[in-house]
């Protein structure tokens, strides 16, 4: 998870910068349903991609993100997190092709 | 010595330097700037036409089905199979396949049924792990992981650390201190499977590399038969060594590469690009940049080949290496330095290649070897006994 940051109403996400980065949506329970990032080729950086994002992601209400231009290693780490934490990855991230493990111990 | 291409390596490196241009370079319009791998699609279709070209697993030696290809032609090739936006670190995108750890071809026959056999068809995958929190550059003192014998096992504990891969290898190279009394002789290499308990992927390491992290490795009381050890019990400095050496020429091959790229793109653009009403290509500051940066890359390119010459020969060939490493690594940083330089802000978007250039060719600097280690290398040849 984005660690030490609190969660951003949907209302919210038109207001954040166009920076490069990785974002994380949750429902209202604050469960993730999908991760995700916003890279060198997006158009409007995290605005753009976390606005369209929960467009598009059913019962997704709340947005977290982090600015970083490691955008790419940071968004599999992520992955990689969620997945040694729960088991699997959100619900709403389909398979990634070679991600990595990451220990639980 | 002649330098020269034979009529055959002109003809490959004129069909490589094709294939980058015509199959990888519109790939990457849309990809992600920073990425470093294709669409499985993509890669399954280059890997066919690379076979067909007869130039898939060129560092794969004939005996296990490689192709036939001399390491100053292999060299030649490098430098081409660079000459894109991620072809520093992944060039080609791995399309021309690799041989992956090669320090297997001198394994064992059982453990190349297990590791080196499935690696080459590609089910499983492998990673090296030398460098530990405690150092890099120097791994025979380095090294503090410790492998202590129990019955017909090794049991290991320590750590590693900047390690390529490894949360996605079904093995790896671990060096590991077995006889803490005799320096580099009591260091031994272990073939270690990641499914074993005792063995874990602690974290995630970024660095300036966007689109590849490296990771930290933790060893907890875990059990290797002695059937997995590499070579000789005390003989692991060597393997090591041996791997450090060899890999010096392709890493300089692929600065070189990257080099040659961006010094084409400033010498295309420059004469295009007008400030004050003349175009850039006419300001002697711009001229001068452009005469720099043809000089380092021929230096590197000579240097770099000389070494390659040298190691096909099967002569002697450290010193040169370590040459070709460092002026290769440096030279390209410069090079892609002043490119940027003449591009003004473009040169720091990610609109052109060069920002990522300028990011992965800073850790050239520092990888298999930091220029004062190669200094260092050269300078003990050179110096001899009087310097120990």
């Amino acid at each position: 998870m984005i660690d030490g940051r609190g969660w951003s109403d949907a209302a919210d996400a038109a207001a954040l910068p166009g920076h490069m980065g990785v974002y994380e949506l949750a429902d209202a329970a604050g469960r993730v349903l999908y991760i995700g990032c916003a890279g060198g080729r997006s158009r409007f950086g995290l605005r753009g991609e976390v606005c369209d994002a929960l467009g598009r992601i059913d019962g997704a209400s709340r947005f977290r993100v982090e600015v970083t231009t490691a955008y790419l290693t940071r968004h599999r780490e992520l992955l990689m997190r969620h997945q040694a934490a729960h088991g699997g990855l959100p619900a709403a991230n389909g398979p990634v092709p070679g991600l990595g493990r990451l220990s639980t111990g | 010595m002649d330098l020269s291409l034979s009529e055959e390596q002109t003809l490959v490196v004129d069909n490589v330097r094709r294939f980058v241009r015509e199959e990888i370079e519109p790939l990457e319009a849309s990809l992600d700037p920073d990425a470093d791998e294709l669409p499985a699609d993509d890669y399954r279709r280059l890997v066919d036409k690379t076979r067909a070209m007869g130039l898939y697993g060129l560092d794969i030696p004939v005996a296990y089905g490689g192709p036939d290809i001399d390491l100053v032609t292999r060299t030649l090739i490098a430098i081409e199979t660079a000459q894109h936006r991620a072809g520093l670190y992944a060039p080609c995108y791995g399309v021309f396949g690799g041989a992956g750890l090669a320090q297997l071809f001198e394994a064992t026959e059982a453990q190349k049924e297990r590791y080196l056999f499935p690696m080459l068809r590609g089910e499983k995958k492998g990673f090296f792990g030398l460098t530990e929190p405690s150092g890099g550059s120097d791994p025979a003192r380095a090294i503090q992981t410790r492998a202590v014998r129990d019955g017909d096992d090794w049991v290991i504990n320590g750590g590693k650390i900047f390690i390529s891969g490894a949360d996605r290898a079904d093995f790896g190279l671990v060096f590991a201190r077995t006889d803490p009394e005799r320096g580099r002789a009591g260091v031994t290499c272990f073939i270690v499977d990641t499914d074993m308990p005792g063995f874990h992927v602690r974290r995630v390491v970024h660095t300036l590399r966007a689109a590849r992290y490296a990771t930290e490795l933790g060893f907890e009381d875990l059990r290797v038969p002695q059937a997995n050890v590499l070579g000789e019990v005390g003989g692991g400095f060597a393997i090591a060594n041996d791997r450090l050496s060899r890999q010096r020429i392709p890493y300089a091959a692929g600065c070189i590469g990257v080099a040659i790229k961006a010094h084409e793109m400033a010498l295309a653009y420059v004469p295009q690009r007008e400030t004050f009403g003349a175009p850039l290509s006419s300001r002697q500051a711009i001229q001068w940049m452009l005469v720099d940066n043809e000089i380092d890359i021929r230096n590197a390119r000579w240097l770099t080949l000389e070494a390659a010459h040298r190691a096909e020969r099967g002569e002697d060939f450290r010193k040169e290496a370590a040459m070709a490493k460092l002026v290769a690594t440096e030279a390209g940083s410069r090079v892609v330095d002043r490119c940027i330089q003449m591009f003004g802000g473009y040169g720091v978007t990610k609109d052109l290649p060069l920002e990522r250039w300028y990011r992965e060719m800073r850790i050239r600097r520092i990888g298999e070897g930091p220029s004062e280690v190669q200094r260092h290398i050269i300078a003990r040849d050179l110096l001899g006994e009087s310097l120990r």
